[in-house]
Formats: structure tokens, sequence, C-alpha cells
């Protein structure tokens, strides 16, 4: 442990060094540990979505009930979607593993279009909604579906954005750390909004539909 | 065909010639003294060219110490804006008796209140305490840097952007009228139509994310970037009070962001969720904002224990007493600060079991308090005390902090609480806490740190003038408050019937006139430590015999912080150093690898800030192209990877014989 530019306290019991001569940069997972924290408090933003919908769930205001408004059918295509998504960025991420690059950036792509479909399907929802004049103006029932269901499909829209974003910039670095890295924070982005929409699957449309 | 007016509508949304107040002569007189000395300091900063000093190595800096710095400043000047608010409140409030009207209408005497308390919270505590977080964690684990300086930066201009928000309200439209955290259904659109409630939101919710940001990155330093040999257990107390008040500023303020974004909806969209009709629940606000709330307290204290605790160890020179037991005493407080949120609405008539279980639950946070404030006692008990600023500041507070925490368990008991919501007894409570527990708090850091940051300690006569008329001010300023609440009088009035009331609002305007006397004083204190640093300057770097890491390197640090990375054996690790003899090495300095500076977190702050006033405003193309502007900055943003540079060895060997010269010179 001795080294003759480490601060080694001559005559002491032990050898005690009091600074390390060697350069030690940014600790490694920051990144990871900040941008799960990040992950937890987005979760908190859910959260109280959710709690809205638990309180609003049944102030229909005299207004059309979960029963009349949705289509099971329509919302389990929809969860499919984005349930393969979570399985095809999986996919992607093996192949980053193995360096492969241009298998990463197709199972990306295939990520981005079920991301997309899952969006466009939302849209649709929503927009069929409020032609039957169900919008988020109608009931507090109805505000705190829109606001939970659209934060959700906000989100993957964002993720879709930087989706893209991170296959340009792949394809013109490839995989180096910084894009690994990335990858790997949205990777933990997707799978999470894959989890809060397990929740609105079963917590908004499942057990509102049922009598 | 657009006709004009539409046209007008268009591009200028609700914003017209109307929104600025010349018809308010106070506000005008403010409006041009604001504008002679803005106009005078811009003058300066072009005539002195000192926007290029200042971009380059203020604004786009990505050094914790400097960014710690500006929020400094930042917190300063919004004291100043927040006290001139609390000054006209107490002028109306002493002499606005029967026929007198006093000088303020009651929609202007209601955004002041409102103003004083979002800027006193927002813009004056939380940069003031997270100003100080950022200067001293780093240095105090020993790391060079925040785990992300790049967000670092970022947070402090959205924060800015806030700020210039709620200014920007003062002369342009007008700010909510709501008190300050917005209850519905007033906050609503059918109630509150204007622009000041959207005001209110924006610069919340651009502050916020600044605010969440900053949190989430001091988290990850802590945890990630202690220097070798830190455990949880050897770091100093002010990183652990920190380390939870951003644990808690990640779990609490998400919260206020969903909820703010719920009342934004309500306004912008016409949903309801906090309407009186269509299933909507007011109360749902209530519960959702002090689930933020009431955590937001704590997260403004817990660095005040922080600091206390190091000021003692260190005047009184040993250890802190029972360094365990704060640790646990914080986290626990932390944990329950969670649990008592219901306290502040008990009379919403939830009933008998909830109300007493928040009651209890709220108790039971004086118990870890109470044992933090008899480890400082057991601190100084024995202790060679000396009586330097910081200390003095540190003894005021467990004066006075102690009555403002026996005041808030005699709130936390239901029933006295039916008496006291929402009366001037409550007002005297939160800024006993607030005042005599934070802001006592931030001056001992202040005074503590100052040194450390600039090289030079501060004047020692202006802050004792400071320092009493502060202590004096704040017990003249509220104590009256106290006997006006059991007396039945309750917050936010501007006018007042019975004339046997006066005295005591006027005893309290004097103390209002004590503590702008002790503001002076601080700037005083500045203006003439600036004018003497020669006289005051501190070579070693160590002015007060110190125990923690920052002590150990030079002051003001160098850009790196410590040439060599420290690796710590004991509690006060510096203490410890220098009692194993530890000698400064002189030789074998390496290049260092730190972050580049960078002007994204201006811009992107920027855009999102011209994005909340174009929302305010109903200027929705401006909005669409800042929040699209903020997207594409920020993609671009990403698109540099080259965002580290090396600042060579034979830099660091220049700055660090510099400091061996400076400390040979010393001896």
């Amino acid at each position: 442990m001795s080294h003759p530019t480490t601060g080694v306290v001559a005559g002491s019991d032990q050898d005690l060094q009091f600074y390390v001569a060697e350069e030690h940069g940014h600790a490694e997972g920051g990144t990871m540990l900040g941008f799960w924290i990040y992950l937890m408090s987005d979760c908190l933003i859910f959260a109280v979505l959710f709690a809205c919908y638990g309180v609003y769930g049944r102030s229909y205001a005299a207004g059309p009930t979960p029963a009349n408004l949705f289509d099971l059918g329509t919302v389990a295509l929809n969860t499919s979607m984005l349930l393969l998504s979570s399985i095809t960025y999986g996919f992607a991420m093996l192949s980053m593993e193995k360096n492969r690059i241009g298998a990463t950036q197709l199972w990306l792509l295939v990520t981005g279009l079920f991301g997309v479909a899952f969006v466009g399907l939302e849209l649709n929802e929503f927009v069929h909604l409020i032609h039957e004049g169900a919008g988020p103006q109608r009931s507090a029932f109805l505000s705190a579906f829109f606001t939970l269901v659209g934060t959700h499909g906000l989100h993957v829209s964002v993720g879709i954005i930087w989706l893209m974003t991170l296959m340009v910039q792949v394809a013109q670095r490839g995989l180096v750390p910084e894009n690994k890295r990335r990858l790997m924070c949205l990777s933990m982005f997707w799978h999470f909004l894959d989890v809060v929409w397990i929740g609105v699957f079963s917590f908004v449309y499942l057990l509102s539909v049922l009598p | 065909m657009f006709s004009n007016l539409d046209l007008q509508k268009l591009i200028f949304g609700r914003l017209s010639l109307e929104a600025i107040p010349y018809h308010e002569p106070i506000l005008l007189a403010t409006f041009a003294g604001v504008g002679v000395g803005g106009a005078a300091l811009l003058g300066a900063l072009t005539y002195f060219r000192l926007w290029g000093y200042l971009w380059k190595e203020w604004f786009t800096s990505v050094d914790h110490k400097k960014i710690g710095i500006m929020y400094m400043v930042l917190a300063l000047v919004m004291l100043l804006r927040g006290f001139a608010d609390a000054l006209m409140m107490r002028t109306q409030q002493s002499i606005a008796f029967g026929d007198n009207n006093g000088f303020l209408p009651p929609h202007h005497y209601d955004q002041v209140f409102t103003a004083h308390g979002v800027i006193m919270i927002f813009f004056m505590a939380m940069p003031f305490v997270t100003g100080l977080m950022n200067f001293v964690v780093p240095l105090q684990i020993g790391a060079r840097d925040v785990a992300f300086p790049f967000l670092n930066n970022f947070s402090f201009w959205m924060t800015v952007g806030g700020a210039v928000t709620v200014m920007a309200s003062l002369f342009v439209g007008e700010f909510a009228r709501t008190g300050w955290l917005a209850f519905p259904p007033l906050s609503e659109a059918a109630y509150s139509p204007g622009v000041g409630v959207d005001y209110y939101i924006w610069s919340l919710q651009v502050a916020g994310i600044g605010t969440l940001l900053s949190g989430i990155n001091l988290i990850a330093t802590i945890v990630k970037m202690r220097a070798p040999g830190m455990t949880m257990m050897k770091m100093p107390v002010f990183c652990w009070t920190s380390l939870c008040t951003n644990v808690l500023i990640v779990a609490s303020f998400p919260v206020l962001t969903a909820v703010l974004a719920l009342l934004s909806l309500d306004r912008y969209v016409g949903t309801n969720f906090f309407t009186n009709d269509l299933g909507g629940n007011p109360m749902m606000y209530f519960n959702l904002i002090w689930v933020w709330g009431h955590p937001e307290v704590y997260i403004l204290i817990l660095p005040a224990f922080g600091i206390f605790s190091e000021v003692t160890s260190t005047f009184c020179g040993k250890r802190l007493f029972g360094y365990a037991s704060m640790v646990y005493a914080t986290v626990v407080i932390t944990i329950l600060s969670y649990l008592v949120w219901l306290h502040h609405f008990f009379t919403m008539g939830s009933g008998a079991s909830v109300n007493s279980f928040f009651g209890i639950t709220t108790m039971i946070i004086s118990i870890p308090t109470g044992a933090k404030i008899f480890n400082w006692l057991f601190t100084m008990y024995r202790g060679r005390i000396r009586f330097e600023l910081p200390m003095m500041w540190t003894v005021a507070f467990m004066f006075t902090f102690t009555i403002g925490g026996m005041t808030g368990v005699l709130l936390a008991v239901p029933p006295a609480d039916f008496m006291l919501h929402n009366s001037l007894f409550l007002v005297a409570h939160f800024h006993n806490v607030i005042i005599g527990g934070v802001f006592f708090g931030v001056m001992a850091g202040i005074s503590y740190w100052f040194p450390k940051a600039f090289g030079f300690k501060l004047d020692p006569f202006w802050g004792k003038m400071s320092f009493w008329f502060w202590v004096v001010g704040f017990y003249f300023a509220f104590m009256p408050l106290y006997v006006l609440g059991l007396m039945g009088v309750t917050r936010r009035l501007n006018h007042f019937d019975d004339p046997n009331l006066q005295i005591w609002f006027v005893t309290a305007a004097f103390g209002a006139l004590l503590i702008a006397a002790g503001i002076g004083s601080f700037l005083m204190q500045l203006f003439v430590s600036v004018r003497n640093r020669e006289a005051l300057r501190d070579t070693t770097g160590d002015p007060w015999n110190g125990r923690t890491l920052e002590w150990s390197t030079s002051s003001p640090p160098p850009e790196y912080n410590f040439a060599f990375t420290p690796m710590i054996h004991d509690l006060d690790a510096w203490s410890d150093m220098k009692q194993r003899g530890y000698v400064r090495p002189v030789h074998g300095y390496r290049s260092i690898h730190m972050p580049k500076s960078t002007g994204a977190g201006v811009i992107i702050a920027g855009l999102c800030t011209v994005f909340g006033l174009a929302m305010i405003w109903y200027i929705w193309w401006l909005a669409a192209l800042s929040l699209l502007g903020a997207l594409v900055a920020t993609i671009v943003h990403t698109f540099n990877y080259d965002r580290d540079f090396t600042i060579p060895d034979y830099e660091v060997v220049r700055v660090e014989d510099r400091r061996t010269r400076a400390l040979l010179a010393k001896v």
C-alpha cells in the first residue's frame, strides 16, 4: 500500500493513507441510480393520478359509466401492443449486449412501431369517446380517466421520440458506452411504462367494467 | 378574414395594454424603481464589459460551487422582494382600523400576501437551502463535482425561470389572490378568471422541475460519490440531513407537479377535478397539496438542523454528541413527515378517529426533534464554546425554535386546532419555526461557510448588528400575533373594526421595522466585508478550526476541489487528519478530469420560462413554439458527446504551489 506520493503518516500505529493518488472519475452507475430515482418520482405522479381515479372513479355526474364506454376488445389489442413492445425492447438490449448494431436497430424500430400502434389506438379511443359526448369535461370520472390514460400515452410518445433520437445516435456513433447507457435508461423507462399500463389496464378498465 | 381584434388575440392572447397596472401608484413607483435600478445594473455590466465574464464563468458554469453561490444570490434578491411584501402587510394591518382603510385595497392586499408566501417558501428559503447544499455537500464528501453537473446548472436556471415569472406578475397583469397554496374552488376559473392563478401555477411548475432534478442529483451524488472510507455513518451530519431532504424532495415534488397540473387542466381544459359540480371535489386538492406541503417544511428545516449540528460541533471544539441518534432522528422525521399532512385541515371534518391519528403522529414528530435539541445542548455542555456569529445564530435558534415547536404541538391537538385554525396564532407558529429554524439556520450557514466560498470572513460587527435586530425584531413581530390569534383574529384580513387590537399590530409592525434593520445590517455586513476583505482574509482555508473535509482545501476551493481525493478513516475526517499529523502533499499532482461548461441549461430553461409565460397569456403560437424549441434544444444537447475536459497537471501544480506558498507565508 505504500507509495511515494501517498500520505502515509510516519510513526503512527497503522499505515494510514489520507488521500488516493490515482484519479477516480465519476462513480460508475451514477446515471443508472439517478435515472431510477427519476422513475420513482414519475411513479409518484402516476400514484397521484391513480389516487384521483380511485376517488373520482364513480363520480359519473349522471353521465356515462365505464360499462357504457369501454370496449375491452380494443383495450386488449392495445395492451398486447405495449406488452409486445416491451419484449422487443428486451431483444434490442440482448443484441446490444452482443454488440450487433444492425439487430439492435431493427428491434428498436419494431419497438417503436408497436409504441406508435399503441398511441394510435389510444388516440382513436379518445376521439371516439369525445365524439360520444364523453369528453374529459363531462364528469370527474372522465376527467380522471382521460388524465391518467393520457399522461401514460404522453409518456409513451416521449419514449418514442427518445427512441428515434437514440436510433440516430447509434447509427452515427455505434454502440459506444454512452449510447449503451442511454439505451439502458430508455429500457428502464419503457418497461416502467409497461408496468404502469398493467395497473391502468386492471384498475381502470377491468375493475371499472365489472359490475 | 380576421378582424383586427381577432388578430390581436391571435398574436397577443389575452395580453393587452390594460395588463400594465399604470393606475396603481404603488406598483408604478415600484416599477419605476426596478426599471431605473435594473437599467443602471445592466448599464454597469455593459460598461465594465462583464457580460462575457458572467456568461463564461458563471451562467454556463457546471461547477457546483458557483451554482451554489448563484442560488444564494437569487435567494437574497427574492428575500428583499418577499420582505417588501411583509412590510406592506404589517403597515396595512397597523393602520387599517375603523374609518381608515389603509393604503392597500383588498384586491392588491390579497396579491401581496399570496406573493409573500410563495416567494418566501419557493424563491427565498428553497434557493438558500439548495444553494448551501450545492456548495457544501460535494466538498464535505470529498468529491470534485455532483453526479450530474449539467443537470445542476439546468435546475438552477429553472428556479430562476420560476422567480422571473413571479416577478413579471408584479408589472404585467396580477398575481393570485388566493393565498400561497391556491386552494380551489377559489382558484378555479369560475372564481379567479384572471391571469393571477396561472402565474402562480406556471412559476411553481417551472421552478418545481428544477427542484426535483436537483434533488435527484444530490441523492446520486451523496450515495455514489463519497470519498473512499466514508461509510454512511461516517458522513457529516449536514450530508445526512441533505440526503434526507433530497429524498423528501424526490418523494414529494412530483405530487405538487401533479396536483398543479390537475388544477391547470381544470382551468384550461375545463375538467372537473376540484370544481363544485359534476363530481369534482375541492378537498382532494387540499389532501394532495398537503401531501407535498408537509414534507416541504421538513425539506426546509432538515438542512438547517444539519447546519446547526456542524456549527455546534465546530464552535464547541468537540464531536457532536449522539451522532448516531442524530442520524436516526433525521431519518425518523423524514418518514413521519409523510404521516401528518391532514393536520393542516383538521376542520375538514374527517371524523374523530382520522383526526386523532394525524394529531398523534404530529405530536410524535416532536420526539426526534427534541432529541436533536438535547444533542446540541449536550454537545455544548463542557465544550469550549466560541460565541462567533454562527454559534450565536445557533443558540438563538434553540430558544426560538423550541417555542415554535411547543405551539406546534398545541396546534396538533384537534380540538384546539378547531379554535386556532387559520388564525394569527397559526401564522405566528409557522413564522416562528421557519424564521427561527430555517432562516436562522441559513444565516448561521452563510456566516460559517462564507470564508470557504470567498476566502475572507464576514465582518463580525455588522453581523452582530444584523443578529440582534433580527432576533429582537422577530419576537416583536410575531409574539403579538400569538396573542391576537388567541383573541380570535383570523389571517389574511386587510381591515379591522375593533380598535383594541391595534396596539398589537403596531407592535408587530415595529418588529418588522427591526427586522428591516436586520436585513439592512446584513447587506451592510456584505458591503463592509468586501471592502475590508484584505484585513478579513483567511489563507489557511480553515478559519474556524473546522472538523469536516471542506476545511481541508483552500478558500475558495480550486475548481477541482481536491488535488487528491481524500481518504476517510473516522467521523469528522479533517479533525481526525489534523490530530494524526496529516501532512499536505506538495508534489505528485496528476491531471484532473472535469465536466465542461455549457449554455444548454440557460437556453432550455429560458425556453421553458417563455412557454410558461405564453401559457399564462394564452399566446398559443408562442407556447407551441417555445415547447418545441425546448424539446429540440434538449435533443440537440444530447448529440454533444464531448462533455469533459482535462485540467493539465502543470495547471494543478500551479494552483497547488500557490497555496503552498500562501500556507508557508502564514507560518
